[in-house]
Order: C-alpha cells, then structure tokens, then sequence
C-alpha cells in the first residue's frame, strides 16, 4: 500500500484498528467535517456557477469513483464507463416515467439496474483479462450506445427522455441551490461507502486480484465472483453518478454518452490517481474545471490578438478535447501515480516542515 | 430475395474487408513487435489522408509528389510518437499503454477537426474516377484500384517480412527481445521501425479510402472497427488480420443486407461487428491463428 509508505516518520500505530481509520490523523477527520460543514452553507454565499460546477463534480465524481474501483482497485480495464452512466440516467428517468416510483428511490433502483448490466457486459472477464476485456468492453460501449438510439420505449430514442426533477416531502428541488444538498448528500454517501467498501473482506480481495491473482486465488478468493462483483459495483456507481445527471438536467439524450465520455471518466482517474478513493475526486474536479480554465486563458489570449478571435469561439470544443487528450499522455508520463500520490507527498513534506526527511 | 444487391453488397464487403485486413496487419504489426495496442491507429489513416489532401490542394502538387510527402511526414510521424510517447511506457501496465495511445488517438483525432473543419471534403481527381462493369456488377474504378492496393500491400508484407533484413529483424524482436539483441539487432530500432511503416501503410489506406469516401473525421472510426478483425484473426498474427479483417467487411456488408431486406433495424451495419466482437471474445479468445497465452504458475 503507497499510504503507508507514504505516512510521515514518528507516526506509528499500535493496533490493528488504529491502522485501519478511514482518516490517518483525528485533525483530517475534523477538517473533512468541517468542509462538509461549510459546504452546505455554499449555496447561500457562491453563485449559480459554481453551484453548477460542484454538481457536475458530485455526479461524475460519484461514477469516477466506480470506475477506480474496477480499474484502480481491481485492475481490470473498462472502456465502456460512458455507456453505464448514460445506462444509469435513462433507467432512472424510465423508472420514474413508467411505474410512477418516485425519482428518490428510482435513482438507487437505477443505480441496481445499471449493476445488473454492468454484470452482463463484465462476464467475459470471466474468461479474458488485461487487453482482452478492455476490447470487450469497448464492443459494450457501441452496443449499449446503439441501445440507446433504437430502444424507444426505454431511451425515448432520438427524442431523448425527460426526467422529473427530485421530489422529497413535497417539495420540487429543481434549483441549482436544492439540487446542492442532493448531490452532496449523494457525494458523501457513496464516497464514504467506496472507502469503507475498501477496508471490508471484499475491498482487500479485489487488490488481492489486482496485485497477484494466483497468489489470491490459492487463498481462497473466488477470482470469477469478485471480477463480475467489481464491474456490478463500478456499474453500480456509474448508474447512481447518471441517474442524479439526469434528475438534473430533466432531460436525457442518447447523444451525450460516447466513447469520449468513457475516456473522459478513464482520464479524471488516471489524474487523480489509480487505486486511490479521493483521488477519483481529484481526477473529477481536475477534468471538470480543465475546460473553465482553458477557456478564459484562450479568452485571455485571443484578446491580445495572438489567435485568430473569429474562429476561436467554435474552435473551443477541440481546444477541450485536445486538452483532455494531452493532459492524459502528460500524467502518464510524467505523474502516474497521479495527483493523490502527490498530494500525499506535499502532506509528508509539510508535517514535520524543516525536519522532515 | 434480391441477388443483385446480395452480390453487390459481397463484393463490395470483399474489397472493405480487403482493406481492413492491411489497417488490421499495421496494428498486429505494431502490437507484435512493441506488445502496444494501439487505439490511435484510425488517426493514422485520418492524418495521412488529410496531409496528403493539403499537399494536393492547399500546395496544388501533383499527386506522385504529393503522396511521397505523405509517406515521408508519416514515417518521420510514426518515429516520432514511438519515441516520445511510447517508449517511457515500457514496462507499464497495460492501462498505462492503452491510456497513452487513446490520448494520443483524442488528441490528433480534435486537432484534425480543428485544422481541416468536420465536413468531408473530397479529392481532386487523381484517376478517371468512374464506374466500370464487370460480370453485370457496377464497380467504381476507385474501388479495382483500392483491391489493388490490398493486395499489393499483403505481398509487400510478405516478402518484406520474408526475406528482408529488417523484416527478419522484426520477427526476431517478436520472438524473443533478449536473444534478438544479443544477435545484434537494435531493438529500439525495430520499434521506430514498425511504427514508421504501420504510419506509413495506414496513411496510404487512409489515402485511399479517401479517394473513394471523401476525407472526414469518419476515418477515425476505421481504427475502432479494425478491433473485430483483430481479435477475429487473433491479436498476433498478420495472418489472421488479413482473414479476419475480409470476415468482419463481409459479414457487416451482409449485416446490412439482412437489415435493409428483412429486418429494417437500420444501423446494423456498423453496430454489427462488435456483437460478432463480443462472441467471439466469450468463445475463443485468442482468435483464429492467435497464439493462446499459456500461463505457467
């Protein structure tokens, strides 16, 4: 485990369950509780774009999340994250609009659905791993993406779905400042699970898969349950991240969820970090204010004449996936324990500041 | 049941199906000798086919000098990538590698947009482009010229890999890195190498399905459907794309015709090789002449 390598000198522990704290220190406890703390009064103080921006963090962060541990935990690789999160939002919509189940349970309904699928799409990691199961899933990707297109009664076809907003005692929460306290509730709930998940028999068994898998076979790890298992929970989150999308947005087109987004999700964990809960967040809040950032600096940049301005404003979406692109190679080859790992080595540096070593 | 279209649409899927074997045999190529799977190798195709249609268009050269331009910017291209890119990603992980190779694919694939717009745009006319009759079959002379060259390009492959020094020395760097190095041969060359030609040979494929298509963002695409051939023939054997990339043109050109006769699905064209991807990846993995990975505990 990096963590622990990565812990500062003269903290030692002395019991198993001392050693096993979701939070390292009491101090990163209190403060994560207080960001929680002060994070629900933001949407009384910041205005409607940053409130934006924080919701599309909840709701891909939630699916990243998912897809680390399928590929960071479990060392399986999924092209296909895009398409389960699409899955998720449409199901969710579908639950809602069909049977009349409220959106609050029709998102974690959705979020089972979603699993039930990943797990059929996932069961050729029964037979095939590495590069093989990383081309099967790309063929789920296209399948499910063409599902989408030609399923009328489930997607709406190429009209697209409409999605109630959330609903809870009797009040719409349709706003951009009561959909905050949804996905933040949603944030820390799954995140909080995703962690404990990981220091449960199950989460030790998929590393266990990941780091030797006939080492973790021979001791008693059923390798076929907990592959299919991994991809089900990663589907499982990618359906809750697009469920709370679609309740968002109120609308659901099948044209939103590409292999590009599937990179997308691959990208924020490589950013952030394989293998690493929080850096799922990291990853997700680098790639969704990668775009924000680009375009004021070319803003920036095509006011003092340097660019062409005509062309830069139709230009932008390529600049965005260009920099998506890059900024993957970038963290490949120069970070690619990625932006947890050096997190942690800022943290290590300033604990012990002139003494450390 | 309509036999005109049925043979139509066969030879039609003969002559796609030809083509994706030689972009199939520039991925095995690449993936035998560097063990890298290569997710940018539609972008091959889409940069060779744009550089090539700037060269005719926006320089007005003749075709012939044109086309070698081409061939050089990609071979230089090629290096370039494998040198910069690929080599810190020896001894990686597997996501590492294909991570690197779909942000590079993502990179070129938007940087081309932005140069040369989204809407296709056609070639000047090279040859006398028109249709020509054969057995009772309308075939556009694009489409002789395009079966040319696969199969120019697959004896080229051969002998290349027959009898040349190079192409000895490539074979050797597949079959075992350690013992080819210790005979002499620069490995690192042998990579350069086999991304150079695999730029090269895809880039005159994007060439020529441009000529036939038009040149767009569309090309891309091919790099994802050469998967189905690939894993059809088995991921390492040049053999097996050849075959598996005629399979997976013909079965899709039938897909479509079931679909335009029968069914009326619409989309089973393209949707219909990655069910055939699927299948086969449940049932027999490592393809039909793939080597299947033993593993010794």
């Amino acid at each position: 485990m990096i963590s622990l390598s990565m812990r500062p000198c003269g903290d030692f522990r002395t019991s198993y369950k001392a050693d096993n704290q979701i939070f390292e220190t009491s101090t990163i406890r209190w403060l994560v509780v207080a960001t929680i703390i002060a994070l629900c009064f933001a949407p009384l103080v910041l205005d409607a774009y940053f409130l934006t921006l924080f919701i599309q963090v909840a709701y891909l962060g939630i699916a990243a999340l998912g897809l680390n541990i399928l590929v960071g935990f479990t060392g399986q690789i999924s092209l296909g994250h895009g398409a389960f999160f699409g899955f998720g939002a449409f199901a969710s919509a579908w639950l809602n609009n069909e049977f009349g189940i409220p959106v609050w349970l029709a998102i974690p309904l959705a979020g089972w659905l979603t699993m039930v699928v990943g797990m059929i799409f996932g069961s050729p990691a029964a037979r095939i791993k590495g590069l093989y199961l990383a081309i099967a899933t790309l063929a789920a990707q296209f399948i499910i993406e063409d599902f989408f297109a030609r399923a009328g009664w489930f997607s709406g076809g190429s009209y697209g779905a409409a999605a109630e907003p959330v609903s809870l005692f009797g009040y719409t929460l349709d706003s951009d400042q009561s959909f905050f306290y949804i996905a933040l509730f949603a944030l820390v709930f799954m995140y909080l699970w995703g962690t404990n998940l990981m220091r449960s028999r199950d989460g030790r068994a998929f590393v266990a898969v990941r780091d030797h898998y006939l080492s973790a076979e021979i001791m008693g790890i059923n390798l076929n349950w907990y592959r299919l298992l991994s991809f089900g929970i990663s589907s499982f989150f990618a359906g809750i991240g697009g469920a709370l999308y679609g309740h968002y947005l109120g609308y659901v087109s099948a044209e939103g969820f590409t292999l590009m987004m599937s990179i997308q999700f691959l990208a924020m964990i490589i950013i952030g970090g394989l293998g690493s809960v929080f850096g799922a967040l990291l990853g997700t809040i680098f790639i969704v204010l990668l775009p924000e950032v680009l375009e004021s600096v070319v803003a920036l940049i095509a006011g003092t004449g340097l660019l062409p301005a005509g062309s830069v404003a139709e230009s932008m979406a390529y600049f965005k996936e260009m920099a998506v692109g890059l900024v993957i190679i970038l963290f490949l080859v120069f970070e690619p324990q990625g932006l947890a790992h050096r997190w942690r080595q800022i943290k290590a540096y300033w604990k012990f500041y002139p003494f450390a070593y | 049941m309509n036999t005109e279209l049925l043979l139509q649409l066969t030879v039609n899927g003969l002559i796609v199906g030809l083509l994706y074997g030689v972009i199939a045999m520039c991925f095995v190529l690449i993936y035998k000798s560097t063990q890298v799977v290569n997710f940018a190798q539609g972008e091959f195709l889409l940069i060779g086919a744009w550089v090539c249609w700037a060269t005719l268009v926006w320089l007005d050269l003749p075709f012939y000098i044109g086309f070698l331009l081409t061939l050089g910017f990609m071979t230089v291209f090629g290096i370039i990538i494998q040198a910069v890119f690929l080599r810190p990603m020896i001894g990686e992980p597997i996501i590492s590698v294909i991570m690197v190779t779909i942000g590079l694919s993502m990179f070129f694939q938007s940087l081309m947009k932005w140069i040369f717009g989204v809407s296709a745009e056609s070639y000047p006319q090279v040859f006398e482009t028109s249709t020509i009759t054969i057995a009772g079959l309308n075939i556009e002379l694009a489409y002789i010229l395009s079966l040319i060259f696969s199969v120019v390009m697959m004896v080229g492959f051969y002998w290349f890999f027959r009898y040349s020094r190079l192409g000895l020395a490539m074979r050797a760097t597949a079959f075992d890195q350690q013992v080819a190095s210790s005979l002499g041969i620069s490995v690192s060359k042998v990579f350069a190498a086999s991304w150079a030609i695999s730029a090269m040979v895809s880039a005159t494929a994007g060439i020529v399905i441009g000529m036939v298509n038009g040149v767009s963002d569309a090309l891309s695409f091919i790099g994802i459907k050469v998967f189905p051939a690939v894993i059809l023939g088995g991921l390492d054997s040049i053999v097996g794309g050849v075959v598996g990339g005629v399979i997976i043109g013909v079965l899709e050109n039938l897909a479509e015709f079931i679909d335009s006769q029968y069914l009326h699905i619409g989309n089973l064209y393209t949707i219909a090789p990655f069910y055939i991807l699927l299948i086969i990846l449940t049932i027999k993995p490592y393809g039909l002449f793939g080597t299947k990975n033993i593993e010794r505990i």
